[in-house]
Formats: C-alpha cells, structure tokens, sequence
C-alpha cells in the first residue's frame, strides 16, 4: 500500500468499517460487479459523448452558421433560440432519463453488492477492518 | 471611477434614486445579513466535529442540497454577467446560461455519485485516492484554492459594481469598504457557521434570487403582453443594432480569433461546472450517493428555470434601457438586472422604482455573499484537510487541530480576496466567472475522471495534469487580452498579450486531458491495483462510505 499518511482519526467523526482489499479485489472481479459497471458505463459515457457533440453542435453552428441560425421561425423567435431551448429540453430530458434508468439498472445491483460485503464484513471479526489501506478518503 | 463619465445618467439617476430611500436599501441588506448571521450562530452551536464542519454533518436532504447547489452556483456572474452580456451583446450571452446548465450533466452523470462514496470532505479525497498522498494532496490543495480565487474575484468585482450603483459611492475607498464588508462577513460566515451555515445561508439565497427574479421577469413580461417575440423585436430595435441583436455572432462573430474565443468559453463552461470544488464538496452534505443524484437533479430543475429567466431579464434590459446608459453605468454591463428592475418599476424618481432597485440589490448582495462563502469554505477546507493535516501533518493532525486550521485559512483566503476584489472591477463577472470554470476544467476534471474510471491512471499522471492544467489555464489567462492590451483589460495601459483568446479552455482543457495520459503512460510506478479496485468498487456501490 502506498500511503504516506496513515490516517488515526481523532474525534468523534469515525471512519465506517472497510472492508479488505483482498475482497474489493475480489469483487471488482466478480461477474456481478462487470454487471453494474457495464450497466453504468454503456449507459452514462455513450450519453456524454451525445450531449457534448449535441452541444458543440449548437456553438459551432452558432459560430459557422449564422445565416441559418437567424433564420425567423416565427415572429422574432429565430432558429437559434429555438436551439438554445432545445438545449434546455435536452438537459431536463437527460437528467430524467439517467435518473430513471439509475434507479431501475444501478440501485439494486449496487445495492445488493454493499449488503453482501457488509454482512461478510460482519461475519468476520469486526475489529479485523483495520488495513492501512484505509486513507482517510 | 469606472461608471462615472460625464454621460453616466443612469448610474446618476439610479444612484440619487439609491440615495433618496436608502434607508429601505440598508434595511433589506440589513434584515439579510441579521437573518443570516442567526442561522450561522445558530449552525456553529450545531458544529461540534470534523464532519459538521467541512459536511454538515451529512444530514441535509436531496431537495435542501438541490436548493444549496443553486445558491452556491448561481453566482453574481449568473445574474449580473449573464443579464449584462445579454443587454448588451444580445444573443451571444445567451450562450452563458445554456453552457452554464448543460454542464450539470457532467456532474450527474460522471462525477456527483462516485464522488460522495468514495470522498470524504474535500476534492482532494477523491484525486489522491489512488495515488501518493503528499504530492496529489498538495496539487489538488493548489488548485482548489486558486480556482476559488479566480472565482471569488469575479464576486468581489460584482460587489464593488453594485455599491457604486446602489450608494453612489464611486471613490476607491467607499468600494475597498463595501469589499471589505463582503469580506469580513463571509468570514464569520465560514468560521462560525462552517458547512451547516453555510449551507443553510445558500438555501435562503437560492429562494430570495428565485423569487427576485421571479418578480422582475413577471413585470418585465406583463409589459410586454407576455409575447416574448414582442419583447425580443423590441430589445433588437432599441441596441440599434437590428435583428442582428438576436443572432449568434454580435460579440464573437467578428473575426476567426473571436471565433475560437467562442468555443474556448463554450467548452470551458460545459467542462468547468464538475471540476468546481466548491461544487464538488457540496455532494457530502447528504448521507448516500442517491441522496447526491437527487439534488443534482434539483439543481438542474432550479438552475435550469433560473436561466430561462434570464433571457427575459437580459433582453428586457436591452429593450427598457438605452444601450448607452448601460454602458456607462458600467462599461461590462453588470448593472443592467439592477437598472432594468428600476425602470421597471416605474423609472427614475418613482417610488416604485426605487423599491425594486432596492429589493434586487439586496439580492444580488446576498447572492454574492452566498457564493463567496461557499467559495472560502471550500479552500479553506482543502486547506486545512489536503495541505495541513495531509501533507504538512501527514495525517498526524487531530479533528480539532483541522478545524482550527480551516477557520484561520478562512481568514487569510477573505483577506486575500478582499485585496484581489479592487482590481477586478471593469470586467464583466460572467467572463471572468468563465475563467474560474476554465481553469477547473483543465486542472481538475481530467484527473477527477481518470482517477474514476481509469485503471491505468498514476500519480504522475495526476500530477501532470493537475499542475500542467492548472499553469497553462492561468498563465494563458495572464498573457490575454483579459489581464492587458486592451481598453477594457485589467492593465489597460500595460500590454503583454501574445495569446489572442480571452478564455484558455480550448487550448488549456486538452492539455490537461493529454497531460493526465502521457503522464501515466510515461509513469515508472505501476497503478495500485488494490487501491483501483478499493476506489472503483466504492464509487459504484457505496461501501464503507463516509
């Protein structure tokens, strides 16, 4: 372990108990934890990817694009600030959607996970949480 | 001084319009910082240990942090640099609130959840994880403390713009005075109320902007019929400018140069937002990661509106005021919300104008005062937790030896800020608001998501991009027109800017993204297998979390 400052807490804020590093390992390597990462990878990276294209988008049209982002949709509402609202509505929109889908795919897993190493945490000697890997962070 | 030309009729007007009632101005700010000075005695008799200071005991709901992230984020730049760039440039500063929201989704979806499980009080917490703790401790210390910095000036310069509308006060030593009340009072705030305070002073703000401008936005609509086509011909009429006023391109689109400029600003406020430590330490208020995600998705709802404010705020200014006047009330237009609020109300002389310059200053006051102590609260913190008890102490520091070193960092950083916030004042806050947001994104957020998501990922690698992010953001910023070269420059009589861009995010952002992998890939050390796995595990799931 690489830590040059091994953490004693003082005071009344103490650190939860930690598990081993062995078991994170080992769970980093379990099935059901490349479940949840894929889960939340392939869900939150390729959506990234599409807001800031979708938003680079809008500045580079904005920069490049002036005649058609002036274009009138209607009365003095142009092309632009609808795009700019669109921006707005793209952003609820998401927030909603990452929500809804961390609820359904990354909670339980997530869930069932933590319970599994407390209760194995548990079962072992519950002073035994002492690792040096535990850096105040 | 700054707004007081021979044609400053506006800042005159508004100005013995100020003084004319201004005991119901100093009553409002008064009523602010009674109210809130009891929340922060109240919260400091609350404050007992390390967590209550830095986290606020981790007791805060999703919905109260949601409404504390809005008061801590919607700074003065958001009001007053936002509506300013909007009534004077029209479209272009529109590009602010869009870039300014859109960036939330970072946060959410990258960073806000594995943040509050692994982390513990700081952004350092999270970037030193995996790594040798003194020297990433030192760097995320560096660059939390100078991002705030860069920040906090933007507030002050919106402080000292506001006490020369509001009293009139155009001398140096009036506005050193009000600075250095904005100062000491956030110090108190900080020191005594630590998170909880803070927090609680944030949430009032966010409610008391909100319905601030809430109230202007309705007015200004039931002016114009609420047609906001109506509202827009009108603002575009009234610049003189034409319908060009609402098209992209009135103040980047003239040459090349400015045109990168705006895709600098555009990457540097979509990537700034989830490098923001005083964002980022926001997420420890609550107890669990979901807790995190709900207030982030409450921000989002409550900035997200607010913004939509501000184009009914912004070009309502262009259309109530004459261009002229708000310029020279001043030059980099963060007086119009004010001024556009006093015509509102019924123009210069009217009571009711009065009342409403009133009431929106007071606003914007407690905003700023918000803001700036979120600001303090989080430097000092890294302060006293990277730099104090983990470098200089290496771990060896009690809880209360922490604390105390975070109050007194607390009043160093308002000292420092104080002095800062003299010369920032002819800027316009949203810029320079958009350079703390660069620098965060360069010097922070790569090495935020390497650490996160990379297992390759080393201490030099942090260290390059923290420290190689971090100079080229501000050296950058140091040699562009911003600081000198150009009338409306920090130096305006100095000229030593070689780099064209105003703001360094286009070339400083991918720097840092780069530095962070060369770094690793050059690295001798290995990654620490066990910590990767320790950090990835926690991120995702919560366990043994703080």
């Amino acid at each position: 372990m690489v830590t040059d400052a091994p953490p004693p807490e003082g005071g009344t804020d103490t650190s939860p108990a930690q598990p081993t590093t062995e078991s994170f390992v080992e769970v980093q390597e379990s099935a059901e934890f490349g479940e949840l990462r894929r889960a939340h990878r392939s869900f939150a990276f390729p959506l990234t990817i599409a807001f800031i294209t979708w938003y680079l988008l809008y500045v580079l049209l904005s920069n490049y694009a002036g005649g058609f982002m002036g274009t009138r949709v209607f009365g003095n509402i142009n092309v632009a600030l609808v795009l700019g609202l669109g921006q707005f509505a793209t952003t609820f929109l998401i927030a909603w959607f990452y929500s809804r889908h961390a609820a359904e795919r990354l909670d339980p897993r997530a869930e069932a996970i933590k319970s599994r190493m407390e209760s194995r945490m548990e079962s072992r000697t519950p002073s035994g949480t002492e690792t040096g890997t535990e850096v105040d962070a | 001084m700054s707004g007081t030309t021979a044609t400053g009729t506006a800042l005159l007007a508004a100005a013995s319009d100020a003084s004319e009632h201004r005991p119901l101005i100093i009553t409002l700010f008064g009523a602010f910082v009674v109210a809130t000075l009891c929340i922060t005695v109240w919260a400091g008799r609350q404050t007992r240990n390390a967590s209550d200071f830095y986290a606020g005991g981790r007791q805060f709901t999703g919905f109260q942090n949601g409404l504390a992230i809005s008061g801590d984020y919607m700074s003065a730049a958001s009001f007053l640099g936002i509506a300013g760039a909007i009534a004077l440039f029209g479209y272009d500063g529109f590009l602010y609130s869009i870039g300014f929201l859109v960036a939330w989704l970072v946060a959410l979806l990258l960073v806000a959840e594995p943040l509050r499980n692994s982390g513990r009080y700081t952004m350092g917490d999270v970037l030193a994880y995996r790594m040798r703790q003194r020297p990433v401790r030192t760097a995320a210390g560096t660059s939390t403390i100078v991002v705030s910095i860069f920040y906090l000036l933007a507030q002050m310069a919106g402080a000292g713009v506001l006490v020369s509308l509001l009293l009139g006060i155009t001398s140096d030593g009036g506005k050193v005075a009000i600075v250095a009340l904005v100062g000491v009072l956030m110090i108190v705030y900080v020191t005594i109320g630590g998170m909880k305070g803070t927090t609680w002073v944030q949430m009032v703000k966010a409610v008391l902007l909100i319905a601030g401008t809430l109230l202007i936005t309705f007015l200004i609509l039931l002016k114009f019929g609420f047609n906001l086509s109506d509202l827009l011909g009108t603002a575009a009429a009234n610049s003189g400018k034409g319908s060009a006023f609402l098209e992209p391109g009135l103040k980047y689109g003239a040459t090349g140069t400015s045109k990168l400029d705006f895709i600098s600003l555009g990457i540097a406020l979509v990537l700034g937002t989830a490098g923001l430590p005083h964002i980022l330490i926001r997420f420890y208020t609550v107890p669990t990661a979901k807790a995190a995600r709900k207030s982030v998705n409450w921000a989002i709802g409550i900035i997200g509106a607010f913004y939509l404010m501000t184009i009914v705020l912004g070009f309502g200014a262009a259309a109530l005021l004459k261009p002229g006047d708000i310029i020279a009330s001043n030059k980099a237009g963060n007086t119009a919300a004010p001024l556009a609020a006093l015509e509102i109300g019924g123009g210069g002389g009217s009571t009711g104008g009065a009342i409403l310059l009133a009431v929106i200053s007071a606003v914007a006051f407690a905003t700023i005062l918000a803001v700036v102590a979120g600001l303090t609260l989080a430097s000092s913190s890294s302060f006293a937790h990277d730099i104090y008890a983990n470098v200089i102490r290496r771990g060896r520091a009690t809880e209360k030896e922490e604390v105390r070193a975070a109050r007194w960092a607390t009043v160093l950083i308002g000292i420092v800020s104080i002095a800062l916030g003299a010369l920032a004042r002819d800027l316009n806050v949203a810029g320079l608001v958009a350079l703390a947001f660069a620098v965060a994104a360069s010097a922070n957020l790569p090495t935020i998501l390497y650490s996160l998501f990379w297992k390759r990922f080393t201490t030099q690698g942090a260290l390059w991009s923290i420290y190689g992010g971090l100079t080229a953001s501000v050296a950058l910023v140091l040699f562009s027109p911003v600081v000198s070269g150009k009338p409306s420059s920090m130096f305006p009589d100095a000229d030593f800017a070689w780099f064209p861009l105003e703001n360094p995010g286009l070339i400083s952002i991918p720097l840092g993204f780069l530095l962070g992998w060369l770094g690793s890939l050059l690295s001798k050390e290995e990654p620490d297998k066990g910590k990767y796995a320790e950090l990835e595990v926690k991120s995702l799931t919560g366990v043994g979390a703080h």
